[in-house]
């Protein structure tokens, strides 16, 4: 008997037991479903991290900070801690080969002190305004759109020039979405806590790839008249959509790390303990060759510090490793967990299916006898049983996909994220496999029961 | 050269502690082409025979040759390969597989033998045609009456050919006059060359045939071939003893 004919007549006991297959199946379609939807989800998240992570300097980028509370055993040296300080830059551009790149930066973060920057009537407190080197835009993987960064010479002059993140922009010049045009406002003087500063620069605007699509996707679409005027909330916390780091980056402003330490000295941070006393910086960012050096290159720099700071650890790394390593760790969980539930389904729907092709067969022994008696093998029946179960579970798992897609489409509905799930093809497979193995494995014991009973014994049942 | 050789087979059913011989100690040949009735009253064992000879059972003791192999301790795989080759059956209760048509009835056997469809449906249209049911091919079983059912069964008992076909009381669920054209029709298939062998309780019914195996409480007790006697010549047969 070849296996279409034996997959055509499972069908149609199917067929026949419409209503009771679709209940039979149910379990299987939950399962199938959840476990797609699951990965879908999982794997969203996991693109939107890893671009954020991208964003936010990639894997090869070292900061260190000033920890401000020493080891238990260094404790009674807190007066002597001068925290991180330029001569730990000279010092690790000198003795750390491994670092490529290094740049001190003292930053005024909005959370803990905010600067105000206004232009005319407009104003803006920015997520992070930062005093650094040139270099902090290839380090905090920052791209100029407009203009230019400012130099060593507008450094060493202390010049009053400042580089913004279009966040800046939209809340001093206006939002392209609701001027309709872009304004790039270089060589405009804006006010930075009171004293006046001019745009040399601009950054490129950053967002997701799902943020980048939908709106390409609206400027597709006509334009719908705005009635109601700008309707924005000012900063770095404005509209849906986008992970957060897009949003601090473009609510960022830049500013000659001397700049800083000239004009704004006295704000927290800048500010050190003695007059004679070097300047503390905010932190170091660095950028190594290869993800393979972070360990030696972490190493080498601590060396460099402990020396500079008289062995005193009054400074820390933060590595995006450590953050690589939470995300992975979540990401985990949540597939661990959505894989517990998909499979409880999946064991509860193979039950179901077991059950009820044991009834079935119980229903059609004498099917069996007038079957063996014709000339069906024991193997036969066998096989014919374990299709029909099959053949269920496929059709779950089938149906289960297609739910899996609303599903989808449900969740990102109700609680959208930047993370859109995506449904992988390898998802797809693993699920339809799970599928026709849930069946093939319900359909096992009642293809074994329904196989040996003996011809004459199911021909003579009633 | 015989067609079927039963050697001294028994069937013994213990239920319960008790012994029930279904068949004791049954020898006989079959030879081919013969139209064979067995005959006895209900419980004598002559479903059991049949059963046997048509390899849906095996005996307890004995030995049984069908068309020159044994098969008494042929494999359950192998015994469904002669069931579905070299015999044919007919029940009491049609047995028909009522969710299918007339046409996959029938076809049913062919599938088995892994026959493609379109030689399928050709040959089961042929035997329908034999037995004057192909205009009913689409329907489903529960749309005939009785004797058209049994007719089907005849069809797809005939459609893989088989050396021999067997039939448990074929009439025994039909009304006399319908019970009359089946037998009509296995006399008219036994003399195009069939192997038949009809069990039956009916004295009447067994008078059909030309030679008649007598079966009690197991044992082939008694055996007429007229044929022999001469008795198949003579009117009114069914007066026969
Ligand atoms: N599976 C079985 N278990 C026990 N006894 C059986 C079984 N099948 C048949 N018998 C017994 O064997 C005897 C012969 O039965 P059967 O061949 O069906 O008789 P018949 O067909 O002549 O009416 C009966 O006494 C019956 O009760
Ligand atoms: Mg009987």
């Amino acid at each position: 008997m070849s296996l279409f004919n034996i997959i055509a007549s499972g069908l149609k006991e199917i067929w026949a037991h419409k209503f009771r297959s679709l209940l039979t199946m149910l379990g299987i379609i939950l399962g199938v479903s959840s476990l797609v939807a699951m990965s879908a989800l999982v794997k969203g998240m996991e693109n939107g991290t890893r671009e954020a992570l991208v964003a936010a300097g990639g894997l090869e980028k070292i900061r260190i900070e000033t920890q401000y509370d020493l080891p238990v055993h260094q404790r009674h040296l807190s007066d002597q801690a001068q925290g991180i300080t330029l001569e730990d830059v000279y010092a690790l551009q000198k003795g750390a080969p491994l670092v490529k790149m290094i740049t001190p930066a003292v930053e005024q973060m909005r959370f803990r002190e905010p600067m105000t920057l206004t232009y005319k009537d407009k104003s803006s407190e920015p997520w992070l305004v930062s005093g650094t080197w040139p270099d902090a835009l290839p380090i905090n993987e920052h791209t100029l759109a407009h203009g230019r960064m400012f130099g060593p010479l507008d450094d060493e002059n202390a010049s009053s020039v400042c580089v913004i993140g279009t966040g800046v922009r939209d809340d001093l010049f206006g939002a392209p979405e609701t001027l309709g045009y872009e304004v790039i406002p270089l060589g405009e003087t804006l006010q930075i806590n009171g004293l006046p500063f001019t745009i040399i620069g601009m950054l490129d605007h950053y967002e997701s790839e799902q943020a980048k699509k939908e709106r390409e996707l609206r400027k597709l679409q006509p334009q719908v008249a705005v009635t109601s005027g700008p309707t924005r909330s000012r900063g770095w916390g404005s509209g849906k959509g986008g992970h957060y780091i897009f949003r601090m980056k473009n609510n960022t402003v830049f500013i000659p790390l001397n700049t800083m330490m000239v004009k704004f000295r006295g704000l927290n941070g800048t500010s050190s303990s003695g007059e004679s006393a070097p300047l503390r910086l905010s932190n170091l960012n660095m950028k190594i060759p290869s993800l393979d050096l972070l360990e030696p290159a972490i190493q080498q720099v601590r060396n460099i510090l402990l020396m500079t700071h008289k062995g005193l650890e009054d400074f820390s790394f933060r590595t995006q490793e450590d953050w690589a390593q939470e995300i992975s760790v979540v990401i985990k969980n949540a597939r661990l967990s959505g894989s517990v539930i998909a499979g409880i389904c999946l064991l509860v729907g193979g039950i179901g299916i077991m059950n009820i092709m044991l009834a079935s067969i119980s229903e059609r022994v004498r099917e069996i006898g007038i079957r063996k008696a014709i000339g069906a093998s024991t193997l036969d029946i066998f096989v014919q049983i374990v299709v029909e179960s099959t053949v269920i579970s496929v059709l779950g798992g089938i149906v289960g996909i297609g739910t899996s897609y609303g599903l989808v489409h449900l969740i990102s509905f109700v609680n959208p994220t930047d993370n859109t799930p995506v449904v992988t093809l390898s998802s797809l497979a693993i699920a339809f496999l799970f599928s026709v193995g849930v069946g093939m494995l319900a359909g096992l014991y009642p293809a074994i029961r329904a196989s040996r009973l003996h011809p004459i014994q199911a021909l003579r049942y009633d | 050269m015989a067609l079927v050789e039963l050697r001294n087979v028994s069937k013994i059913y213990t239920l319960g502690g008790e012994t029930i011989r279904a068949l004791d100690d049954v020898s006989l040949d079959i030879g081919v082409g013969e139209f064979v009735s067995v005959i006895g009253p209900s419980g004598s064992g002559k479903s059991t025979l049949m059963h046997i000879l048509g390899c849906l059972d095996s005996p307890t003791h004995g030995t049984i040759k069908l068309d020159d192999r044994m098969i008494h301790d042929a494999s359950s795989r192998e015994l469904a390969q002669i069931r579905n080759r070299k015999i044919g059956f007919v029940f009491q209760f049609f047995n028909l597989l009522p969710k299918m048509t007339v046409l996959q009835n029938v076809e049913l056997p062919m599938v088995y033998a892994g026959i493609g469809g379109r030689e399928r449906r050709e040959r089961s249209m042929e035997v329908l045609k034999l037995v004057n049911l192909d205009n009913r091919a689409k329907h489903r079983p529960n749309q005939l009456s009785g004797g058209q059912q049994q007719r089907v069964a005849i069809a797809r008992a005939l459609v893989n050919n088989p050396k021999i076909v067997f039939a448990d009381e074929p009439t025994g669920n039909l009304v006399s006059h319908t019970g009359e054209a089946i037998l009509e029709l296995f006399r008219s298939l036994s003399s195009q060359g069939r192997t038949i062998i009809l069990v039956t309780h009916d004295p009447e019914i067994a008078a059909v045939t030309p030679r008649r195996i007598e079966i009690r409480d197991g044992k082939a007790a008694l055996e007429v071939d007229r044929r022999l006697a001469g008795l198949d010549r003579l009117p009114g047969a069914a007066a026969v003893p």
